[in-house]
């Protein structure tokens, strides 16, 4: 079958995204020093991206699995919350 | 919406409508109990993921003869496993006539749509549900759980109990105290795409008729190599396909999630299955593999923990939403003995904790209790096993003019040059012992 890219795969759901990110870095600094920026590669949808020497967060796209939460655990530098009610990926399948 | 006013309280409040919230909500409206359940989703389902196999007995305990009326995609008949390497794959797989007959043993659903009618028969019987509505935090009176403060204005609500069913990542234990923040190796994170296909496709290519289906669970190769499976499900008109590893080998490996999927989707024994398929929805789910060590306390004062959020999960046999439907079935009946007694207290809510360790539930993730840590250390079985058995298959079959018992010694030697006998007897005794 045919290969989408990940931004092909994300036009597929239904999302209805929020003003405000839901996802915060707390501190960019911090994240200068991390040296995996895990974030950056086990989100399934790629929401943090290493941008210009910080954190840049596509949170429109995120399917509010939870993997960043526990993949920056180490660092705490994460602000992980659901979206405001109403908001984020609704699935039709599921 | 008045009925999410301050002023309301509620015998019992059930955050989260996914299988474990919805069979505790159903058992108490029934009951007769005025429950509440708050789900932040435009509708039950719509934030839902699971791999997709529901099994018939525990959902029946809660929906008797829901098969008759709730919409399933096919019946679940037959269950491959498959060793994956590289350009190779390993089969076994099990049918039996009576997985085809009244009363079944499983379905294939989709959540969205499945957890939609449940809903509606939670509805039935008196249980209010409240969507689009997120709980921010537990309101507490001293180390009692009063009520829960939902993200709505004047959005307190206030019950004799509320009942944590908000998932893997419960917001709500953990701010409880129930719960620590999880490790990277006590989840599996884990992408699946449904792919539609026409139904006679489907039929033809995994060798079923009318609703019937199968589950191939899938290992080695599909997930590239690290802790984890993967899987494809048949449903009606579209295939569950996905896989999953544990976060822990996924940061040290450097992969991602989708790049993992497409691996496995690319694999010539997969891809073929796949053919002319056209994705439909793309989704992601954190999956607990903690197991017994990863479960949090269950209850506390005012507050019952339930499902994923209580890490209820058997990866070994990739069981979650029963093991879910019978924590939500204990819970409700922990909760209308104390609602009894007048007494919700932790001593009292202590009674789930007891059913919960009484039941099979327990004993399955005792069994298992050793099992992911065992694997985690142990790559071989992900790798070298998986390839040292497509080798030996590949080359038992080959007809080339070599006798078949020096192909049986150069197999034999083949595989002592990667790993000793005596290494390999430990390993398989170690794997049987994480397992047994």
């Amino acid at each position: 079958m045919k290969q989408l890219t990940l931004e092909q795969k994300l036009f597929l759901n239904g999302f209805r995204p929020d003003k405000d990110s839901h996802l915060v870095i707390k501190n960019p600094e911090k994240c200068k020093s991390c040296k995996l920026k895990q974030c950056t590669y086990v989100c399934p949808v790629n929401t943090y991206r290493w941008e210009n020497d910080q954190v840049t967060v596509f949170f429109e796209g995120c399917l509010e699995c939870g993997a960043c939460r526990v993949a920056c655990k180490s660092c705490g530098n994460l602000e992980w919350r659901y979206p405001r009610g109403g908001f984020g990926v609704n699935y039709r399948t599921g | 919406m008045s009925q999410t006013q301050s002023s309301e309280k509620f015998d019992v409040i059930v955050v989260g409508a996914g299988p474990a919230g919805l069979s505790a909500a159903y058992l108490l409206g029934k009951a007769g109990l005025n429950v509440a359940v708050v789900e932040r989703g435009d509708f039950p389902g719509s934030k839902n993921v699971m791999g997709g196999v529901l099994y018939r007995q525990p959902t029946a305990e809660v929906f008797p003869e829901f098969w008759k009326q709730a919409p399933l995609e096919r019946v679940l008949v037959e269950q491959r496993a498959w060793v994956l390497t590289e350009k190779a794959v390993f089969k076994v797989g099990h049918r039996h006539q009576a997985f085809t007959e009244e009363p079944y043993n499983a379905f294939t659903v989709l959540r969205a749509r499945f957890d939609k009618w449940v809903a509606q028969q939670v509805r039935n019987v008196g249980v209010l549900i409240i969507p689009e509505t997120v709980v921010e935090e537990p309101i507490m009176e001293g180390e009692k759980v009063v009520g829960v403060r939902t993200g709505r204005p004047d959005g307190d609500l206030y019950a004799n109990v509320v009942i944590a069913a908000d998932g893997v990542n419960s917001l709500l234990a953990q701010k409880v105290g129930l719960r620590a923040e999880i490790d990277p190796d006590q989840v599996a994170i884990a992408v699946k795409e449904v792919i539609a296909l026409p139904r006679e496709v489907i039929q033809d290519r995994f060798n079923v008729s009318g609703d019937e289906g199968v589950a191939i669970e899938m290992y080695a190769d599909a997930s590239w190599g690290m802790v984890g499976t993967g899987f494809i499900y048949t449903n009606k008109e579209s295939l569950s396909v996905g896989c999953g590893a544990l976060l822990s080998q996924l940061i040290a490996r450097g992969k991602t999630p989708n790049d993992l999927l497409e691996h496995m989707k690319a694999h010539p024994a997969v891809a073929q299955l796949l053919e002319g398929g056209e994705t439909r929805e793309y989704l992601a789910h954190l999956i607990p593999e903690g197991g017994l060590t990863g479960m949090p306390k269950l209850f506390t004062h005012g507050m019952l923990v339930v499902g994923d959020a209580a890490m209820l999960v058997n990866s070994m046999h990739r069981e979650g939403s029963n093991l879910a439907i019978t924590s939500g079935r204990f819970a409700a009946q922990a909760v209308l003995r104390a609602k009894e007694w007048g007494d919700y207290s932790a001593d009292s809510l202590a009674y789930y904790g007891q059913l919960i360790r009484d039941s099979w539930i327990y004993r399955d993730l005792y069994k298992y209790r050793n099992m992911s840590r065992y694997f985690e250390h142990h790559p071989e079985f992900f790798g070298l096993y998986p390839d040292l058995l497509n080798e030996a298959a590949r080359e038992m079959l080959t007809v080339d003019g070599v006798p078949k018992r020096n192909k049986q010694r150069a197999i034999f030697w083949g595989a002592l040059r990667k790993r000793s006998l005596l290494r390999m007897a430990r390993d398989m005794y170690g794997a049987w012992r994480s397992i047994a």
